[in-house]
């Protein structure tokens, strides 16, 4: 094979603008289709080597771009130089929307875009495929690769503002037919005219990725509102499969305690080591405490627990109790207090409070343990004989390693608190869509009804 | 790979033919097109100034296509309302003929490929309109009247007297892309896909002042 001299491109020559004699810079390596002058804003057909005049604008609209043309920056490991700019709008009821389109050129890799709303930046690709049109819960769809696209608006895009280089004749008041589905951070645009229909991949890129790759100065502005293509701020990419994995966990978590609460439960010994039935007469005289027969608590540490069934009728006791251990003499104290209430109100009868009463005492060593007990309860009616008192009858029952289902059930609910707190957070997503779909066409999130559909239909 | 040789009858010039197969090609020093008849060449026309080179690839460029090497022998330039592109005539090692088309740095490779069923009539086709190739879906997406601005190199068919040339271009949803081309009768039909830059490991391109590739 024979080498093949080099060939080198000259850069283009400077033309002057054949409306106000301005230089005017060719960027585009020759491929531009149209140049718009940026002193006098006149646009020129760069196809016609007598460069003919196409439009004349009046340069008191020009707009300011913000990354002025002949910027030559890195982007997606690619160096592109912006060589044109055009400002389109469509109208919305009545009220005008404008964004901001930037040509970048290589003349290798051939065109990409930037698109700027309200400081949101795109990076726009021509796509060589078509995407394979459909719907979902009544919306029309664009299925692209592996994302289905929802369609966002359809409007009729005007040209209001033109400077620089473009590779298709592009005139000020010149409109077509733009359509744009999304599926953050990408979008699908298509642009139809008469003999022609182009499709273009948007995807949503940070302010500071263009700063910094054209060397801007300052800041970026901060992007305001929400944007139809803009990344919800729980979906990140690498995040993109997260939102059910949270879920699953704290639910394998709580599957886990409660299979934990199930196995010790079946496991725990549940074994009656004391029972015995004390009666107490408050207008005995004397030491009013006494001390129960000593029980074995067998096995290592584990719970005990205690359970005090009375026949209190519309009275009260309070118990002292010590639980303690016969060899060491270590105690544990603990009161509870027992009343019962009943009665006819008004032809309505009514109770309060339980003549029972339970406590587990966790983590008591095995054991020979003995209980004390002191009751106490109203004082006697004074003059009242010993008889005509009422006594309080109470039985105690000591239970060795009972199933302790409250932890778990404690530690499940623990569980949740992060979960239902996520439950927010998706609840401000759905607001973040809400906001981000109120933009659109169809005003909601897709697969939403509208609020009003409810009051209708009934 | 034999590299048959002549004379060009105009200027006396050798000619160097690439592609076995060429019908035509041009004389790299008096610009006459030259078309084949058996040994003979007969001079046909004269290539007029051909419009600024905007493409990165030129005749002799080389690349790799489906693992296959080609060469750049030969192109077809096109101008249309807003825009012009190449069509840049390709041999392969295995001595095929196919097409790069670069259309303001978009690229697609195809083939002359046998319609499975008759292409509609120029008449009758329409943006939008569906042809089925091999179980592929392809949509019309554009129709272009072009301007046949010029040849240059060697080419599998004689094209030196177009003017006017009508086209419909076709995409399907995976890449795939084809070309009805309306200027013979009946219509003859290109088939291929869009391409990346990078992936057709192109050398002996152009440079262009300024850029590095």
């Amino acid at each position: 094979m024979s080498v093949t001299q080099r060939k080198i491109v000259p850069k283009p020559k400077a033309l002057n603008c054949p409306s106000c004699g301005s230089q005017l810079e060719l960027r585009g390596m020759g491929t531009a289709a149209s140049i718009a002058c940026g002193y006098c804003a006149t646009t020129i057909d760069a196809t016609n080597p007598q460069r003919q005049i196409i439009q004349k604008f009046d340069a008191r609209f020009a707009i300011q771009p913000m990354i002025p043309l002949g910027s030559r920056g890195n982007l997606k490991g690619t160096v592109w130089e912006v060589i044109g700019f055009q400002q389109r709008g469509i109208t919305v009821d009545g009220a005008n929307y404008f964004w901001r389109e930037y040509v970048l050129f290589n003349p290798f890799k051939g065109f990409r875009y930037l698109s700027e709303y309200n400081y949101h930046w795109s990076f726009v690709t021509p796509m060589p495929s078509l995407p394979a049109m459909g719907s979902r819960t009544g919306r029309a769809t664009a299925q692209w690769g592996y994302d289905t696209f929802d369609h966002f608006q359809t409007a009729q895009a005007t040209t209001y503002f033109v400077v620089g280089e473009f590779p298709w004749m592009v005139k000020v008041g010149e409109s077509v037919s733009t359509s744009d589905y999304v599926a953050p951070p990408k979008m699908l645009s298509s642009e139809t005219t008469e003999n022609e229909v182009t499709w273009s991949i948007g995807e949503y890129i940070a302010p500071q990725e263009i700063w910094s790759g054209f060397t801007l100065p300052n800041t970026p502005p901060v992007p305001v509102g929400i944007f139809a293509n803009q990344p919800a701020p729980d979906a990140a990419p690498a995040t993109k499969q997260a939102p059910g994995r949270p879920w699953k966990f704290f639910l394998a978590m709580a599957a886990a305690l409660f299979l934990m609460m199930i196995a010790f439960g079946v496991m725990a010994r549940q074994e009656q080591v004391f029972k015995d039935t004390f009666v107490f007469n408050p207008a005995a005289t004397g030491e009013k405490s006494l001390v129960t027969k000593p029980f074995e608590l067998k096995g290592g540490s584990g719970n005990v627990q205690i359970d005090i069934d009375t026949g209190l009728d519309n009275s009260w006791a309070y118990f002292s109790m010590a639980l303690i251990n016969e060899q060491t003499g270590d105690a544990v104290d603990f009161g509870r207090e027992v009343g019962y209430y009943h009665g006819v109100d008004e032809g309505e009868s009514w109770s309060e409070g339980d003549r029972h009463d339970d406590v587990i005492i966790p983590g008591v060593p095995g054991g020979r343990y003995y209980l004390r007990i002191e009751p106490d309860t109203d004082p006697p009616t004074p003059g009242a004989s010993a008889i005509n008192t009422r006594s309080v009858t109470y039985t105690v029952t000591v239970t060795r390693d009972v199933p302790f289902y409250f932890r778990y059930i404690f530690g499940i609910l623990l569980l949740f608190v992060p979960v239902i707190f996520m439950g927010r957070k998706s609840f401000s997503g759905s607001n973040f869509e809400s906001q981000r779909w109120s933009e659109s066409d169809h005003g909601t999130v897709p697969g939403m009804l509208p609020q009003s559909d409810d009051d209708d239909e009934e | 790979m034999s590299q048959p040789s002549a004379i060009c009858p105009n200027c006396g010039a050798p000619i160097v033919f690439r592609w076995s197969s060429a019908i035509q090609t041009t004389c790299e020093y008096c610009k006459s097109i030259l078309v084949r008849h058996d040994v003979n060449l007969e001079k046909v026309g004269v290539v007029a100034d051909l419009p600024p080179d905007i493409s990165p690839i030129q005749i002799g460029t080389e690349g790799v296509y489906n693992n296959s090497a080609f060469q750049v022998i030969g192109r077809i330039i096109y101008s249309h309302d807003v825009g012009a592109w190449n069509e840049w005539h390709l041999m392969f090692g295995n001595g095929a003929s196919g097409w790069l088309s670069d259309a303001q740095a978009e690229y697609a490779i195809s083939f002359l490929s046998q319609p499975e069923s008759p292409l509609p009539p120029p008449d009758q086709i329409y943006r939008g309109m569906e042809y089925k190739q091999q179980g592929v879906g392809l949509w019309v997406t554009t129709l272009t009247e072009a301007n046949y601005e010029g040849v240059e190199g060697e080419l599998p068919f004689q094209y030196w007297d177009k003017e006017r040339c009508r086209f419909a271009d076709l995409r399907s949803r995976d890449g795939r892309f084809g070309t009805i081309d309306y200027t013979e009768n009946p219509p003859l039909l290109f088939l291929g896909e869009f391409v990346e830059f990078e992936s057709l490991r192109l050398t002996y391109l152009k440079d262009f002042e300024g850029w590095t590739a």
